[in-house]
């Protein structure tokens, strides 16, 4: 791409009003693996594993996703979808790897409206199985999907695609901190949820029917990286953020402790049948009030740790002491705020 | 996504619950009385449904 082409882009992101914080979609590079720390993990049952990203390819058992340090030029990682034993998708199939993205990060899309906005969905893509792929966004408060196709053209190398989606006029679009759009890259999904590709249609679909189904291929990899969604019409480089801002990002959704030791949380004379109360601050305020799951707990003159409420900011427990004399209590804990 | 029990949380601070103690696909997890948090919305849908209710607080 000659400079002048890559100014003018530039000058017509600043038109559409962006010249940061373009990016809509987090973790957009897979650098971010709080849940496994880049192991190899069951792709087989829908849940989160790098952060942001959630799905699942059911179809074909021994699925495994991890975060891989493969990536295009330009990248550290890349996600690594590997297809176990291979198998067609049944009509009601959902095989895919998708994105939620919150509401409040496409509030000024004005969706829904006569000045709807277009956008701009770029990705850098791999694959051992060449042909015509495809995925589709569709929103959360109203029924509507763009389904869109993608080539990859040569195996086994990192392309980079670009799809651009005119704003939808009708419909409601969420714009406060529930579910605004999901973005789904589809890995083989049934007829179901399958149309025509190019324009938003009433119903909710993953992808294009006739387009490619990686699950029936025993053993096919499938690398994403460079996914980047902009309020343009023109795809713009990718915005690359700091670890710490990314982290960040990621964790208005899900925190883990995660570290070596358990925190240390009462140590002193307790006596038997009273109650310490504590308080934690999350590190970022989190979309809504998390689920909270403990670990690593292990406590001496203490009965085991409740908590109690659990706000956006901080979250609250208590535990009773079954005797008297010395005592504490220790754990890790996950916070869970995710669509 | 597999619910198999729910409790009411209500410390002796408060005297109206405000969470669940639930177990979700296998773990024990807190969780919030709030709509926007996916697991207290799958919780209520499942109240709903009938296949799932949630224990008074001890």
């Amino acid at each position: 791409m000659s400079k002048a082409r890559q100014l003018a882009d530039l000058g017509n992101v600043y038109d559409d009003g962006a010249l940061s914080n373009r990016n809509r979609i987090i973790n957009g590079a897979m650098v971010i693996d709080q849940r496994n720390g880049g192991s190899s993990v069951a792709f087989t049952s829908a849940a989160y594993k790098l952060d942001r990203w959630v799905g699942a390819v059911g179809t074909a058992t021994g699925t495994t996703i991890q975060r891989s340090t493969t990536s295009a030029t330009g990248f550290s990682n890349s996600a690594l979808i590997t297809i176990g034993t291979g198998a067609s998708p049944v009509a009601g199939a959902v095989n895919r790897i998708y994105q939620v993205i919150e509401g409040y990060n496409i509030s000024d899309f004005a969706w829904g409206t006569a000045s709807a906005s277009a956008i701009t969905l770029s990705f850098w893509v791999r694959s051992s199985v060449t042909g015509t792929f495809s995925g589709a966004l569709y929103g959360a408060s109203t029924i509507q999907s763009y389904p869109f196709t993608y080539t990859i053209s040569a195996a086994n190398t990192f392309e980079q695609k670009t799809i651009i989606i005119s704003g939808p006029t009708t419909g409601t679009w969420n714009s406060t901190n529930g579910a605004g759009v999901y973005v789904n890259f589809d890995l083989g999904s049934g007829s179901t949820f399958k149309t025509s590709a190019g324009s938003w249609t009433t119903g909710t679909y993953i992808g294009v029917t006739g387009s490619t189904n990686l699950c029936e291929t025993t053993g096919a990899t499938f690398y994403l990286t460079g996914v980047q969604l902009e309020c343009s019409d023109t795809a713009t480089p990718f915005e690359h953020r700091s670890y710490g801002d990314e982290l960040a990002r990621c964790q208005r959704y899900y925190f883990s402790s995660d570290e070596a030791d358990s925190l240390l949380l009462s140590f002193g004379d307790v006596t038997s049948g009273d109650s310490t109360y504590f308080t934690i601050l999350h590190p970022t305020t989190m979309r809504t009030g998390p689920t909270i799951t403990l670990s690593n707990e292990s406590h001496s003159g203490f009965d085991g740790i409740t908590v109690f409420r659990n706000y956006a900011t901080r979250w609250a427990g208590y535990d009773v002491a079954t005797s008297t004399g010395r005592g504490y209590f220790q754990f890790e804990y996950v916070a869970d705020a995710e669509l | 996504m597999n619910i198999t029990s729910a409790q009411y949380i209500q410390s002796e601070m408060d005297n109206n619950p405000t969470a669940v103690k639930a177990v979700i696909e296998g773990s024990t997890v807190f969780v919030p009385l709030d709509p926007a948090n996916r697991h207290y919305s799958e919780i209520m849908r499942q109240v709903e449904a009938g296949t799932l209710t949630i224990q008074e607080a001890e």
